[in-house]
């Protein structure tokens, strides 16, 4: 082995490659039909839904999973299939929108602290170790009590306690590829920081970036589940697995159905997310290899 | 270091508690509130004062020990906590208890007998753990147990001090369930931190030397596997702390949790200022401790 310091090709493989070479793990299949299988019931929620989501329906409350209502219906007579269905597409909508603003800001602070250094960095380090020092539910529980409890605000505040993961990702790979040679070549030809950053090293940057987006993706997933459990997240009558399973404990005996599916779902979600997030890595950068 | 971000992370939690919508004066007083009423609770709460002064109030409050008051109860904030962190504390401790006995041979056999039948097994129940959510799991534990075997968890709290069986009771189910999910990350971590140090060198010296396979296994490799595992595990504290918030409220338990969530949704200030600033000096001062274990576990590491 020599000292000399290795490049280590940190880029995203082209698209076609990295797909075939996900498609050829089992488990990358899996976390990838998992996924899938979520997205398609988000997009055609209205083809596939049978009933309103709010409707309520008194003759019809606890009803056991039958042909007319596959998963049963709650306490309200409403069809859970359908509110599971929906809820699909609340889930996956408030993870990837809380993720691209983690991303988005993570990402520009991270190779800002990376690139510049000095004062800057350790301002923006420490910002981020702030953020850092609450347990991440609690942050996200604090921030929607100051802003109210909304679909947006649980973006919001979901997005917020994520940065500071992509800021240390980013900073780390950038810091990583800045001391080599062809960043210093970059430079003797006289080519601008903005170029530099965003044409040369951004690209070396994306490979740890995009596992840590497929991971923050779950722990997104998870994390509103968990707030509209408490009654801090989305609020009645929209659908979210997390308050459904709230609802359910009530009528746990009665009707085990409202705990059931629910439960399943959410873990399905995170468990095809956490997958293909392992995958990812694996098919990134196999050093790291579980 | 460690000064610096817990005065960010207190003026944090106070900046933050201003800009909560909807006064707590208001609350008290209901419609029986008149400009005077009010005038006098702004008063003796304190919050009639600028925000800067306010804030110094508090601050030098919590440095002697004094967190406030609860603006509901006029209970003093700081002993409560105190408490009330005693019964999270005890929840934590026998949730990694749990943890570390699934995880820790698990993770070295799985490591040991790599790509076999219980290999595969043991990634599999590592990933459920990781994936499946505090709530979820604790949800659908107490439908089976309730369905299967009639048994509901008790409900009213008794402490360890009371009844130490009762207590070991009510905490044992929450501590599965934070335990369990606990238990994949370190099981994943275990098992890929031995494999890197099982195919290093000194490792096949140990054995030439022909020193017994657990002296091989114990002393040298899972020693030096440590260090990650150990970052791991206090990383895990603050998600464990988070994850009793939620499991705390689901088994009724009195912890530091169900006390912040309570000041939340009664808009209690004193009661979540002080509660979040607790828990995150706890964390901070718990990865400062994992910091300080490294250079017990590897003496190669010092701080300057």
């Amino acid at each position: 082995m020599s000292d000399k310091k290795t490049y280590v090709d940190r880029r995203l493989p082209t698209g076609d490659s990295l797909l075939k070479q996900l498609w050829q793990d089992p488990l990358g299949r899996a976390g990838f039909l998992g996924i899938l299988f979520i997205l398609l019931l988000a997009l055609f929620a209205p083809i596939i839904a049978r009933y309103d989501v709010a409707q309520i329906n008194s003759k019809a409350r606890l009803a056991a999973p039958s042909g007319t209502y596959w998963f049963g219906t709650d306490n309200f007579g409403r069809d859970i299939f359908s509110r599971i269905v929906y809820g699909a597409q609340v889930s996956l909508l408030v993870g990837v929108v809380s993720v691209s603003i983690a991303a988005g800001i993570g990402y520009l602070f991270g190779l800002a602290a990376g690139f510049f250094e000095g004062k800057v960095e350790s301002t923006i380090m420490m910002l981020m170790d702030i953020i850092f020092a609450f347990p991440s539910i609690l942050l996200a529980l604090l921030i929607v009590a100051v802003l109210g409890t909304s679909i947006v605000n649980t973006m919001i505040a979901i997005g917020i306690v994520n940065i500071p993961v992509f800021a240390r990702t980013v900073r780390a790979s950038v810091k990583a590829v800045k001391g080599t040679d062809y960043i210093a070549n970059a430079r003797s030809v006289g080519l601008k920081n903005s170029v530099i950053l965003f044409r040369h090293i951004t690209p070396n940057s994306l490979a740890p970036f995009t596992v840590q987006a497929t991971l923050a993706l779950s722990s997104a997933i998870l994390t509103e589940a968990t707030m509209s459990f408490l009654g801090l997240g989305i609020q009645p009558p929209n659908p979210s697995w997390g308050s459904m399973l709230s609802e359910a404990r009530t009528y746990m005996e009665m009707a085990p159905w409202m705990v059931v599916f629910p439960a399943l779902f959410i873990i399905f979600t995170i468990l095809s997310f956490n997958i293909l997030g392992d995958a990812l890595r694996d098919a990134l950068d196999p050093k790291l290899k579980l | 270091m460690l000064i610096p971000i817990l005065l960010g992370i207190s003026i944090a939690i106070f900046l933050i508690m201003q800009l909560i919508p909807g006064d707590v004066v208001s609350g008290i007083l209901g419609i029986e509130e008149t400009p005077e009423l009010r005038a006098m609770w702004e008063k003796k709460l304190g919050i009639d004062k600028p925000l800067v002064t306010q804030y110094f109030n508090w601050i030098s409050g919590v440095v002697r020990g004094d967190f406030g008051e609860s603006f509901r109860t006029g209970a003093k904030v700081f002993p409560e906590i105190l408490w009330r962190f005693s019964i999270s504390a005890e929840l934590a401790i026998l949730a990694c208890i749990v943890a570390w006995i699934i995880a820790f041979p698990l993770g070295i056999l799985s490591a040991l007998k790599r790509n076999s039948f219980i290999d595969r097994i043991v990634r599999v129940a590592a990933l459920l753990g990781v994936s499946v959510p505090g709530f979820a799991f604790a949800t659908l534990l107490i439908l089976f147990l309730a369905l299967v075997f009639g048994y509901y968890p008790p409900i009213k709290y008794v402490s360890l001090m009371q009844n130490p069986l009762k207590n070991l009771e009510i905490m044992i189910l929450p501590a599965i369930v934070l335990g369990s999910s606990m238990a994949g990350s370190v099981m994943r971590m275990t098992r890929s931190s031995m494999l890197e140090v099982l195919r290093q060198d000194f490792i096949k010296a140990v054995r030439a030397k022909g020193a017994p396979e657990r002296i091989t296994i114990m002393r040298h490799a899972f020693r030096n596997a440590s260090i990650p595992i150990v970052t791991l595990v206090g990383m895990q504290i603050g998600i464990l702390m988070g994850g009793t918030v939620v499991i705390e409220q689901i088994f009724s338990i009195p912890g530091l949790g169900q006390y912040l969530l309570t000041g939340i949704f009664q808009r209690d200030f004193p009661i979540v200022q002080g509660t979040v600033l607790f828990m995150a000096t706890i964390y901070v001062i718990i990865n400062l401790l994992v910091d300080i274990l490294y250079t017990y576990i590897d003496p190669r590491i010092t701080y300057s």
